[in-house]
């Protein structure tokens, strides 16, 4: 688990990454840590897989493009096959697999909706599965702010 | 805002994540062959006009002990979703809650939430709430446990325009 300097660092760093020369160094003012620590530390984080990237988050929407949420039952001989396939295409921002007939759930991140679409016929004359699109008709709440330190109000 | 030759490259070298150095945003404008300060400007740019919904740690909930994640999804009356939406979108522990179109026959649900925990049981605790709330508008839900991270690069422009 993250140690307490690790979840306190990782809780300011889902905020904002001051946009200033050096960035690293304000945040480690505001801890009374050295810029060195932070680098290091959220060095060691991406390394050790506790944060899968670290940078902007862009919301493509806004400028024209979409994420499209979409699903495939996928033969369970084949899944592994199906996975390098669909992983392949650089439209796939994420894929899970899911515990139900639909058992392969990716994400597709494109800067056209043409883009997105083409991705979905390549996709499916690749594997000649089906593939089942839940565009976003209305979006109520995005990002989850997971409570880090432990002792938060958010216990158990 | 529609995207510009520098906005492209600034994504693209920026979506994989910033380089961890005392002066990351120096860093990408050296590879781009424009100032560190271009690069905050446009970056901030986009921060305002919500292009960039923020700068900074993606974490792999797997990681930090969140196993349990449950996409939740509800077959709601079309007359109430969007109000108990809403709501549901204000609930602790749920992220990414949208509505999306049924595809009928095989599937029914229309609302669509992202459920967050140590354990199943968490997420469980989490869905009866949701149930609740939702009362008789809700005809039937599911929760979808992921077993796997097959993938998770976030977005990766092409480097070209051609769809």
């Amino acid at each position: 688990m993250l140690s307490p300097d690790d979840a306190r660092l990782l809780e300011r760093l889902h905020g904002d990454l001051p946009l200033t020369e050096r960035p690293f160094a304000d945040v480690a003012a505001e801890f009374g840590w050295t810029e060195d620590d932070v680098i290091a530390r959220l060095s060691a984080l991406l390394e050790s897989g506790v944060l899968t990237r670290f940078g902007p988050l862009f919301q493509i929407e806004r400028a024209g493009g979409l994420f499209v949420l979409a699903a495939m039952a996928v033969p369970e001989e084949r899944f592994e096959a199906v996975t390098a396939q669909v992983n392949a295409h650089p439209e796939i921002a994420h894929n899970y697999r899911r515990d139900h007939a639909l058992n392969m759930w990716f994400v597709l991140g494109t800067e056209t909706p043409a883009q997105c679409a083409a991705a979905i016929e390549r996709i499916e004359a690749e594997t000649g599965l089906p593939v089942l699109a839940f565009p976003k008709e209305r979006e109520f709440f995005v990002e989850l702010k997971l409570p880090l330190t432990s002792g938060a109000t958010h216990g158990a | 805002m529609a995207l510009d030759d520098f906005d492209r490259q600034l994504i693209a070298a920026t979506q994989g994540g910033l380089p961890l150095v005392p002066r990351p945003y120096d860093a990408v404008g050296e590879r781009l062959g424009v100032s560190g300060q271009q690069v905050r400007e446009r970056l901030a740019q986009m921060l305002e006009t919500g292009l960039i919904r923020r700068i900074g740690a993606v974490p792999n909930h797997y990681r930090l002990g969140f196993t349990a994640n449950g996409m939740s999804v509800w077959d709601v009356d079309d007359a109430l979703v969007d109000q108990l939406g809403e709501r549901i979108g204000q609930l602790p522990g749920v992220s990414h809650c949208y509505r999306r179109p049924r595809r009928l026959p095989s599937w029914p649900y229309n609302l669509f939430a992202m459920l967050h925990g140590r354990t199943r049981a968490e997420v469980e605790q989490q869905a009866v709430q949701l149930q609740e709330l939702l009362g008789s508008a809700c005809r039937g839900h599911d929760i979808l446990y992921s077993t796997a991270i097959l993938k998770k690069t976030g977005l990766r422009l092409r480097q070209s325009q051609e769809s």
